[in-house]
């Protein structure tokens, strides 16, 4: 074997490019996500069991099937239906790129919001008490005690969420997509160096998680002050996903 | 749903995906014992290996690491074998590579479920079975493993979940699973949501047996609710 570290330098640029997408896609769906998910995670924590059934049903699913299945779904799946192709949403979901956003942003909304009813429902239950006792109405205490309570709880829980997601963003390249995984790919097939290119890759997605990690600590640090900051993904959590453990 | 008659390739697909998550979770397990035992070793050299394992893992995609393997791992290997003076064509299957890159990740991921409930664990256990005159690897077997089996397993069983869905990358490799199956069919009938929808339920029924069982190996290896209902 004839290892070849000037096909990395050649090539880094177009790896870099790669990376922008990707880092664009994880954004992008992350803030999607994470707005579909706060709604998701509040019906799921209501005490009517109809409002209840949705975020279940939707959960169940998104978690349930793989990732890939979800992204083919949107992609592959939509052009069956005439009526589809007839209709304004065509335009967005014959693109690759959005059908990526799609799958992803739907797919980190149902772990997302099982991660914030943990949260919620981890919040001691004499604070929810004692806004009763100060007579906050619902939405009141919903705004003020429980969402950023919860957000403070679920912080580093969601920091490793959005480094799974990174990885999740590698399917893009499946639908013709040319994220950091999708550029390798057509690099190798073009050099037929799959280990030093992988390897690139593979050193870059490490760097990118080294920096969410480190980014997600100062939020917390800040967000969690009051409590003498101590990094921890609660047991709640971890229970949600083993995989959000440190 | 009307699947053609596509539906036995579907159900061929969905048992190769069985067999590949069961044979991956086999070699995980192994990887995650040895990784939560480097782990807490008192060699430092071991303590570093295991740490290095589990953040690279952990932090590379499971598809970079199905396509390293499948493409790579074949280059590695004829290298290795010309040592031994062998230059013929060496591939390595769909599957080998498959079951290679899923036991690594769970492995990663299990290394730390089996590290806290190693943690977890009261340093007693070990110093009553070392009073008893057991050697190490006996209190291992037969004290301790059982009882981390008990803590470990509510987080393994949603490890192999996600197993369980990773398989269907090794789809982008060409292994005949339920994944590529259903690729095959959609392409042939032209109704690829039919066909994907139908490997989601099928991915949904096997997570749901997947959770059954773990919830029943919990109550086998909890002696407390084996008994009556206290």
């Amino acid at each position: 074997m004839n290892w070849d570290w000037s096909v990395i330098l050649k090539y880094l640029p177009r790896l870099l490019e790669g990376t922008w997408l990707t880092l664009e896609l994880v954004a992008i769906s992350g803030l999607i996500g994470i707005a579909l998910a706060v709604p998701l995670a509040l019906m799921r924590v209501s005490t009517s069991p109809w409002v209840r059934a949705f975020p279940f049903a939707y959960i169940f699913f998104f978690r349930g099937t793989p990732l890939l299945v979800q992204i083919f779904l949107i992609y592959y799946g939509a052009s069956q239906f005439e009526a589809v192709k007839q209709s304004v949403f065509w335009e967005i979901l014959r693109q690759p790129y959005w059908c990526a956003i799609i799958a992803f942003s739907m797919n980190t909304a149902a772990y997302s919001a099982e991660l914030i009813r943990g949260a919620i429902q981890a919040i001691p239950r004499g604070e929810i008490e004692a806004a009763e006792a100060l007579g906050m109405s619902r939405p009141l205490q919903v705004r003020r005690i429980v969402l950023p309570r919860a957000f403070g709880i679920v912080l580093p829980a969601y920091g490793n969420e959005l480094i799974l997601m990174l990885k999740g963003s590698s399917l893009a390249s499946t639908i013709t997509l040319l994220d950091l995984t999708g550029m390798a790919r057509t690099i190798i097939a073009r050099t037929y160096t799959p280990l030093e290119i992988f390897l690139a890759a593979g050193v870059i997605y490490l760097l990118i998680s080294g920096v969410f990690i480190g980014c997600f600590r100062l939020l917390e640090k800040r967000l969690n002050r009051y409590q003498h900051y101590r990094h921890q993904v609660p047991t709640e959590l971890t229970k949600i996903d083993p995989r959000l453990q440190d | 749903m009307d699947l053609q008659g596509f539906g036995h390739l579907l159900l061929s697909g969905a048992w190769v995906t069985v067999k590949l998550a069961l044979t991956s979770l086999a070699f995980g397990l192994l990887f995650g014992l040895i990784g939560a035992a480097a782990k807490l070793s008192k060699f430092r050299f071991a303590r570093i290996l295991g740490t290095l394992y589990t953040t690279l893992v952990r932090g590379i995609p499971e598809l970079l690491l199905v396509l390293s393997i499948y493409f790579g791992g074949s280059m590695l290997l004829m290298w290795l074998a010309s040592f031994f003076g062998y230059t013929d064509y060496i591939e390595i299957s769909a599957f080998a590579a498959g079951v290679a890159a899923l036991s690594i990740a769970f492995g990663a991921y299990a290394t730390e479920v089996f590290r806290a409930a190693l943690i977890e664990l009261p340093k007693g256990q070990w110093e009553s079975a070392y009073a008893l005159g057991m050697t190490g690897p006996q209190t291992f077997f037969r004290i301790i493993l059982p009882q981390v089996w008990r803590l470990a397993l509510p987080g393994l069983g949603n490890l192999f979940q996600v197993l369980l869905k990773d398989t269907a990358l090794v789809s982008v490799v060409g292994l005949d699973e339920l994944m590529r199956q259903a690729y095959v069919a959609s392409g042939s009938t032209k109704e690829p949501f039919t066909f994907y929808m139908a490997a989601a339920f099928i991915y949904l029924g096997l997570t749901a047996i997947a959770t059954a069982s773990t919830m029943l190996m919990e109550r086998a290896s909890n002696p407390v609710s084996r008994g009556s209902r206290a």
